[in-house]
């Protein structure tokens, strides 16, 4: 098993403070720098085999009749069916409904059916077209209009995979009172598309056999643990007759989350009937086109207003599209619900929130999980409140943005580390968003009318420019009593050598995971970052501390660690009888311990913090601990000859509680925000029969250096009293903001609102047409 | 499905004349499929859209490299790349639509490999040098193990992908002739992002007003607006002799839409590529116009 | 079909290697060289995972036959640093967040290699680092912080 050593020769902490809040060297980017880390295709193993899928090509069907050439030489071609399976034919993760090979259904396109093995890959690739799939078609439903029309049913007898309703005050009744004097009503419908998360290594595993009767799979995973759930399951073993191991992960970003327990079973099962070890690593059509997306949703919000902006009541209904599976839809959706209503005060708020069912490749998790797209509707509809009411779109976020004290949609009152505000008006100085928005304006004009008398600029293009903004808020760690229930559980013990070494199965898959943990652990017990080890993310070698998702790395997981080596400190403080002054001293103290007791570990699982409470029945407490705040604004020059969007800045300010690593918080940010520009401008899953049409990456277009500006970050730190070093959650706040801070910007160039992403140069352009006739 | 690049056979010609006869039907039931920088041939293989059993490097060969005068023309070796035709700067002086076209064809690893002759041979109706070339005269010198001759590019394409090559031609070179003095020069793509994208338009422009100001000469070239490269003829004819003001603009523009015939497709749809086209040509109007 | 010797000179080492003709460079240098530092993203000349630098010039490896690398002298990531010591801008990269998950690490350092190489020690424009990198898609990082070091790099001088 591949370990992580630490290889720093720092022998005191990077400053007299210790390292946390210092961005010191990415303790595992010196392998990535030089090639030397090994990702999972790298990996080779003694008589190993190339595996590959059979799919569906038709959305929804009963399979008749499975043939196998018998014109092709299928010698050493291992073949696996559901019949192979010696467990649950189920990927085990919500419900169970999703088998890991389709028996007699098919219920999307690029289901899985069978698998196929051999020692040359170019020879399974042979086999691939080998294979003839009779199936009788069956009427798909593709859309979410359709699915709620019911008349095909995918799943019980409504199509509904999941409602939830957050209910705060009497919107209905506030609703039916509009028109009353000072008072608007305001109504929009919101919609965002598909988005694959497009990390650039493609999902990879590689599974064997182990000589005990169980398996060892290895792979570019998120989360060990759901891999080992699921693989129990499917091959009816114990839990320690399983282990599951990252490998080096290039990029996950929820894409990874659920699904390589698909791709990891599939690995074991050709692995289980082979009896060798077998490697499957997708291509990108093929990543592209079978695994999960970001679900589409479409939201209609009402609102009531009073003449200042002041939200009276707000309606929200929100539908979001599962595909063919329930895998995490309900969680999504949870997410998206409790996020839908923005960090703003409306003491009258009603959500109602449905996931359906539909033919298509199921929906997962993907950085924001429900967040990015209700808060997109919200943001439109802020900006859109402000027209109605000729106010700017700033005026009405500072009017109705909570500050410590307000209550939330599910009733939780925000009683610390609020930055709504804060980072409001940060971002709003920093990039001299009012001056601009007043400048673009009277520019805009001028161009037009330059126009009209024959002038234009140097390059002959007719140009208009705007500034648009959005503020978001994102909770960290599980939803309600998500967290309770997860039970996770991390660690630290002592190497023999006397270092202290961190278990968790949080997986470093960019973000900095390995840095911080040393460095908040380092910290805590008084030793450099590069003296502590982080253990591999196995199964066999670390404990559940839960998923890498939700926010919680940092402030759920990361505070345990350092509960933890508190209780380490001082358990070898008492036995040393005194504290040392660097890392020799605690080796030193260390080795001793181990020389007298054997073995020195604390243990940490997550407590539920006394000061907080959730009903999942009635969807009313507590949400999260807390919630991180972001605002953004984005300067866009549309070019009016062909709607393309030029971006030419962005400026954000996030509240995350404490930059552990500033680098490394920036880098998350930067990384998030450059994933919403391309949501809003760029990425569109175009579909032809329920199949991914543009399924390779020159047609699934994702930003590159050229595509997007400077981006001008600032860290704001109001510290969260329950988290480690005041830190809260940073992964997905970034994600929020970008997308309707682009539309609100081209609004503001162009006078056109736009209310679903990607703003593609058609729509662009089309709806410009329509406004000029008009 | 990928192709299987092992069971792939490739011949390694020293000279042209030697991967003349690889390309010969006479000599191969099979004629080999040239290839030279291999950034569409590839992708083909590894989307399993190409089938052939033998391929032919024309990548090494000496007598097809190389820019030089061949008298007032300025002679492109066919497996000239992108970069070079960058870095060259008498091109960058003298033909500057295509230099910004090479500069946009993807990001530098397509540059540095993608040729020519290549962009011409794979025929894309989307490839981003082909208006160019068809706004400067571009002329194709091919050979066969038979002999050689010229081919105008503007009657290179026989239809989608149907080149005017026989089998058994290679292109080896092609010839810009001096380009107008005093002319804009108008390059522009519009594709998918700004760098390493497929067009959705793409348009060359070249244009002189005499001393009244009238339209002497004018080219306009579009890619992705039909199924082969094309010279919007009707266009150019409404602004011959005209001069640039607003009438003449408007009846231009009418006439685009007799030689244009854009599709929906993968990257984009019709309408918003004819509304597209258009303004494209407004803006090079607008330049041109500006030009004394 | 019928393998042929190659004679490729990679980051200064000479390997002869048997190999189908038409295998993909990348393949043989993962394969046959043992070099897995360059990356596969796509296959299809996209992402730039797989960039390596043939006789000083940056290419997709995922796009280049075998044969044409015969002869050839490749520079890939692991020739960038020197007896374990790495370039400034690796060096860079390790300080200044130029590499989250790594994955694409290695074809983003090349293609800065060749930029920096070019530049002769001018310091290149932000606008031309982003337009010498287009070709290299990174999902993590947005770009800024790998744009910062290649400057950085430039600024200290050298490219080694």
């Amino acid at each position: 098993m591949p370990r992580v050593r630490s290889t720093g020769r720092a022998t005191k902490p990077a400053s007299p403070d210790g390292s946390v809040g210092v961005s010191i060297p990415k303790l595992e980017a010196h392998e990535k720098v030089t090639g030397a880390a090994l990702y999972l295709d790298d990996l080779r193993v003694p008589g190993m085999l190339h595996g590959r899928t059979v799919r569906s090509t038709v959305a929804r069907g009963r399979i008749r009749k499975i043939t196998l050439d018998p014109a092709f030489d299928w010698t050493g071609v291992t073949v696996a069916d559901h019949k192979d399976i010696p467990g649950d034919n189920v990927v085990a993760l919500i419900e169970e409904d999703q088998p890991l090979l389709a028996a007699h259904e098919i219920r999307h396109a690029e289901e899985p059916i069978l698998l196929l093995a051999h020692e040359s890959a170019e020879r399974v690739e042979k086999a691939l077209r080998a294979v003839r799939i009779e199936v009788e078609l069956l009427e798909p439903v593709l859309t979410v209009e359709q699915a709620l029309a019911a008349k095909q049913l995918l799943y019980k007898d409504t199509n509904i995979f999941k409602e939830i309703r957050i209910d705060r005050g009497d919107a209905a009744s506030a609703l039916r009172s509009a028109g009353v004097a000072g008072t608007a009503l305001v109504e929009g419908t919101y919609r965002t598309g598909h988005q694959e998360q497009l990390y650039i290594e493609n999902n990879a595993m590689l599974a064997e056999r182990t000589e005990d009767g169980g398996l060892l799979v290895r792979g570019s995973l998120q989360c060990p643990y759901y891999v080992h759930k699921a693989l129990m399951r499917a091959f009816g073993l114990p839990a320690e007759k399983v282990r599951v191991a990252q490998t080096v992960t290039g990029g996950g970003f929820g894409g990874k989350e659920e699904y390589p327990s698909m791709i990891g079973g599939h690995a074991a099962l050709l692995a289980w009937k082979s009896g060798k070890p077998v490697k499957i690593v997708y291509d990108r059509l093929e990543d592209i086109a079978a695994t999960t997306k970001r679900h589409p949703s479409q939201t209609r919000i009402r609102s009531l207003v009073d003449r200042d902006g002041s939200l009276l009541a707000l309606d929200i209904d929100i539908l979001m599209d599962g595909g063919a599976y329930v895998t995490l839809s309900p969680v999504v959706l949870s997410r998206g619900a409790i996020h839908a209503a923005g960090p703003y005060r409306c003491a009258n708020t009603s959500i109602r929130a449905r996931a359906v069912a539909t033919s298509t490749p199921p929906n997962g998790a993907f950085r924001g999980f429900g967040a990015p797209q209700t808060q997109f509707a919200m943001e439109c509809h802020m900006d859109r409140i402000a027209r109605q009411l000729k106010l700017d779109p700033l005026e009405v976020r500072r009017k109705n943005a909570v500050r410590e004290g307000d209550v939330t949609p599910t009733g939780q009152v925000l009683t610390e580390s609020v930055g709504a505000h804060e980072v409001l008006e940060r971002t709003v100085r920093r990039s001299h968003y009012e001056a601009k928005r007043k400048r673009y304006a009277q520019e805009n004009v001028a161009a037009a009318r330059a126009e009209r008398a024959g002038r234009f600029d140097g390059r002959g293009r007719r140009v208009r420019r705007g500034i648009g903004l959005a503020l978001v808020y994102h909770g960290a760690g599980f939803t309600g009593g998500g967290e309770v229930k997860l039970a996770s559980l991390a660690a630290i013990d002592i190497t023999p050598r006397g270092r202290p070494r961190i278990l968790s199965a949080s997986t470093e898959i960019g973000q900095g995971t390995r840095t911080i943990f040393a460095q908040m652990v380092g910290d805590a017990l008084g030793v450099p970052a590069e003296f502590v080890e982080v253990e591999t993310p196995d199964t066999g070698l670390v404990p559940d501390s839960g998923p890498t998702v939700a926010s919680r790395t940092c402030m759920v997981v990361g505070g345990m660690l350092v509960d933890a080596a508190r209780e380490m400190r001082a358990e070898l403080t008492a036995f040393h009888g005194a504290e040392w002054s660097d890392a020799p001293g605690f080796e030193r103290a260390a080795r001793r311990y181990l020389a007298e007791h054997g073995a020195l570990r604390a243990e940490k699982r997550y407590r539920r913090l006394a000061e907080l409470s959730w009903d999942d029945d009635t969807y009313r407490g507590d949400a999260y601990g807390v919630f991180s705040y972001a605002a953004c604004t984005v300067e866009v020059e549309v070019d009016l000859d062909t709607g393309e969007t030029t971006l030419l800045s962005v400026t954000t300010a996030h509240d995350i509680g404490k930059a552990i690593h500033p680098v490394l918080a920036t880098g998350q940010i930067e990384g998030g925000i450059v994933q919403g520009l391309g949501w809003a401008l760029l990425e569109d899953v175009r579909w032809k029969d329920g199949r991914v049409w543009n399924h390779q990456l020159t047609n699934y277009i994702i930003p590159t250096a050229v595509d997007v500006p400077t981006l001008d970050v600032e860290i704001v730190e109001i510290p969260y009293s329950r988290g480690p070093f005041g830190a809260k959650g940073v992964g997905e706040l970034p994600m929020d903001a970008p997308a309707p801070a682009v539309v609100s910007a081209i609004a503001h160039a162009t006078g056109i609102q736009i209310d679903e992403v990607p703003v593609l140069p058609e729509k662009l352009l089309r709806a410009h047409s329509q406004a000029s006739v008009g | 499905m990928r192709a299987a690049l092992g069971e792939l056979a490739i011949a390694r010609p020293k000279t042209l004349a030697e991967a003349l006869a690889e390309v010969d039907p006479k000599a191969h039931s099979t004629p080999a499929v040239p290839i030279a920088g291999g950034t569409d041939l590839y992708v083909y293989l590894n989307a399993g859209t190409l089938e052939a059993p033998r391929f032919v490097d024309l990548w090494g060969l000496r007598e097809l490299r190389g820019i030089r005068e061949s008298g007032e023309a300025l002679r492109l070796g066919a497996t000239t790349t992108m970069s070079q035709i960058r870095e060259h700067p008498l091109l960058a002086r003298r033909y500057p639509a295509l230099v910004q076209a090479a500069a946009e064809v993807g990001g530098r690893q397509i540059q540095n490999r993608a040729t020519i002759a290549g962009n011409i041979a794979n025929a894309s109706p989307a490839g981003d040098s082909l208006p160019a070339l068809l706004a400067y005269d571009a002329i194709v010198q091919a050979k066969s193990a038979r002999g050689g001759r010229t081919l105008p590019f503007e009657s290179f394409y026989q239809g989608y992908r149907k080149l005017a090559l026989a089998p058994g031609e290679l292109i080896v070179a092609v010839d810009l002739p001096p380009p107008a003095a005093r002319a804009t020069h108008f390059f522009r793509k519009v594709g998918t992002r700004r760098a390493q994208s497929i067009s959705k338009v793409v348009f060359a422009g070249l244009l002189r007003l005499d001393r009244a100001g009238l339209v002497e000469q004018v080219r306009l070239a579009y890619g992705s607006m039909a199924p082969v490269p094309l010279r919007a003829r009707a266009a150019e004819e409404a602004l011959l002799d005209e001069k640039l003001n607003a009438p003449t603009v408007a009846r231009a523009r009418a006439a685009l839409e007799r030689d244009l015939s854009p599709i929906d497709d993968i990257r984009s749809d019709r309408e918003y590529r004819r509304q597209v086209a258009g303004n494209l040509l407004e803006q090079f109007l607008r330049l041109a116009a500006k030009r004394k | 079909m019928s393998e042929v010797t190659l004679r490729l000179t990679v980051n200064g080492k000479t390997h002869r290697v048997r190999v189908p003709p038409m295998k993909r460079l990348l393949d043989v240098l993962r394969d046959e060289c043992k070099l897995t530092g360059t990356k596969e993203g796509c296959g299809e000349g996209e992402c730039g995972a797989c960039t390596v630098l043939i006789d000083g010039r940056s290419a997709n490896s995922c796009l280049v036959p075998a044969v044409q690398a015969d002869g050839a002298k490749i520079l890939t990531v692991e020739g960038l640093s020197k007896d374990g010591r790495l370039s400034a801008l690796q060096r860079l990269f390790v300080e200044g967040g130029g590499a989250q998950c790594g994955i694409c690490t290695p074809g983003m350092l090349v293609s800065a290699h060749e930029l920096l190489a070019r530049a002769k020690g001018r310091v290149p424009s932000e606008n031309e680092v982003r337009e010498a990198l287009a070709g290299n898609l990174c999902r993590c990082t947005g770009y800024q912080k790998i744009v910062d070091a290649v400057r950085a790099a430039a600024r200290g001088g050298r490219a080694w």
